[in-house]
């Protein structure tokens, strides 16, 4: 894709925001790609977590929020453990989520998108992990 | 014997779909001197830890649960991985940053103002540092030799590293332990990725994909049981395993237990009524059980 590199963009509020949100230095990623070769859910995203990361650097960040991956990375921490330049990717990932949960509400709620017979058999932790992380 | 008290932390899973995990604890750490005081009145800790910087609200359920501790006058232990993570994230959170414990001692003004000196444990921990391997396995009523254990890691208890029980990427603790009742460790390369977590509500194939990859590992590695210390682990590992039969064609099932299973075994104590019947199935199968 052909992205327009904009210095406003990139210096604007929404990346700064981002870097505040996460406490992350988004700026020291030199894109060596760790963090998405040990992502065990990469085979879902339709963004991989290096590129999330080279996308809000460009000031891109509205092209992440309407990504796939963000919601679909389950903070396993691993982007996290082996990050050279010791970024941790899950906090920007749930930054992105949080944004887009206070800007446009809850992404789904387990209650209502999901049918009771499959919820029941649920550990409790799933229910309240998924509420914390997908509800506004 | 060494007789310790500790604060007991089950939180909301182990007390209702992991039952048998509370119940094989108990066992357990009463026989080997470890006294667990369930708290009087625990709440959720909140499954998972706020990741950013102005979310303290989040940081409320465990750091309530850390004062409870203090009021109970012992440190903490907790047995599920989430719980583990949470409580001692939250403890570790507050403890650097003074302006966040300040909020939120203003905010639970009903109890006394937190320090930060609880300490939180997990149960592992104290098996390697108050009891010792060595003497655990000086503890031993049956040998569990023979027994081929896939030790199951996942995220919460390792990672991040700073909160960790032990090294994140090359962890020996579930191992060393196994090796102290006897067991024959299998070395699996999934034994730290994440089985797929919470996602098993939001995008189940996804979850599955993730939890078939580690019994696939452990099963090929020839283990004959996988042990967790996580309710949610043990339930994309174990329950899902009908519908991977189906979803899969080269897929195997494979026992899984959570790891306190063995050591009941190994101490001698009868868990033939409460057990996975796959496990006591296996147990017999290596003349482990009558």
């Amino acid at each position: 894709m052909r992205i327009r590199i904009l210095s406003k963009k990139i210096r604007g509020p929404l990346v700064k925001k981002v870097e505040d949100l996460s406490g992350q230095n988004i700026f020291s990623c030199y894109q060596c790609g760790k963090c998405s070769a040990g992502c065990p859910i990469t085979s879902a995203m339709d963004i991989l977590p290096a590129q999330i990361i080279r996308f809000v650097q460009l000031g891109e960040v509205d092209e992440v929020m309407n990504s796939r991956t963000i919601w679909l990375c389950a903070s396993c921490l691993t982007c996290a453990t082996r990050c050279p330049k010791g970024i941790d990717v899950a906090k920007v990932m749930e930054t992105l989520r949080v944004i887009s949960l206070r800007d446009k509400g809850s992404f789904l709620e387990p209650s209502k998108n999901f049918s009771g017979d499959r919820l029941a058999d649920m550990p409790q932790q799933a229910l309240v992990s998924s509420y914390r992380k997908y509800t506004d | 014997m060494i007789k310790i008290k500790f604060a007991y932390y089950p939180g909301c899973t182990l007390r209702t779909k992991a039952r048998e995990f509370n119940e094989s604890v108990k066992a357990v750490s009463s026989v080997l001197g470890i006294e667990l005081e369930e708290l009087p009145s625990w709440t959720c800790c909140g499954a998972v830890i706020p990741l950013v910087t102005d979310n303290v609200m989040n940081l409320i359920a465990p750091i309530r649960n850390i004062i409870y501790a203090k009021k109970h006058g012992h440190d903490m232990v907790a047995l599920c991985s989430f719980c583990y993570n949470v409580l001692k994230r939250a403890n570790n959170a507050v403890k650097e940053d003074p302006e966040k414990l300040q909020k939120i001692n203003d905010f639970i003004e009903e109890e006394k103002k937190y320090d930060g000196n609880v300490k939180v444990f997990h149960l592992l921990e104290l098996l390697k540092d108050k009891i010792g391997f060595e003497n655990l396995g000086k503890m031993v009523k049956k040998n569990l030799s023979g027994l081929r254990v896939a030790p199951y890691y996942g995220c919460m208890l390792l990672r991040p590293a700073e909160i960790g029980i032990d090294d994140p990427e090359e962890p020996r603790i579930l191992e060393n332990f196994l090796e102290a009742l006897g067991c024959e460790v299998v070395d699996f390369p999934f034994k730290t990725e994440c089985c797929g977590s919470y996602l098993t509500v939001s995008s189940p194939d996804t979850a599955m994909e993730c939890s078939y990859n580690i019994l696939n590992s452990a099963v090929k590695n020839k283990a004959d049981i996988i042990v967790t210390s996580c309710p949610l682990c043990h339930f994309n590992l174990d329950e899902k395993q009908e519908e991977m039969v189906k979803k899969y064609s080269d897929f195997k099932k494979i026992s899984v237990t959570y790891f306190t299973r063995p050591l009941e075994i190994a101490l001698g104590m009868d868990i033939t009524d409460r057990s996975e019947r796959d496990f006591i199935e296996i147990l017999k199968g290596k003349n482990l059980l009558e």
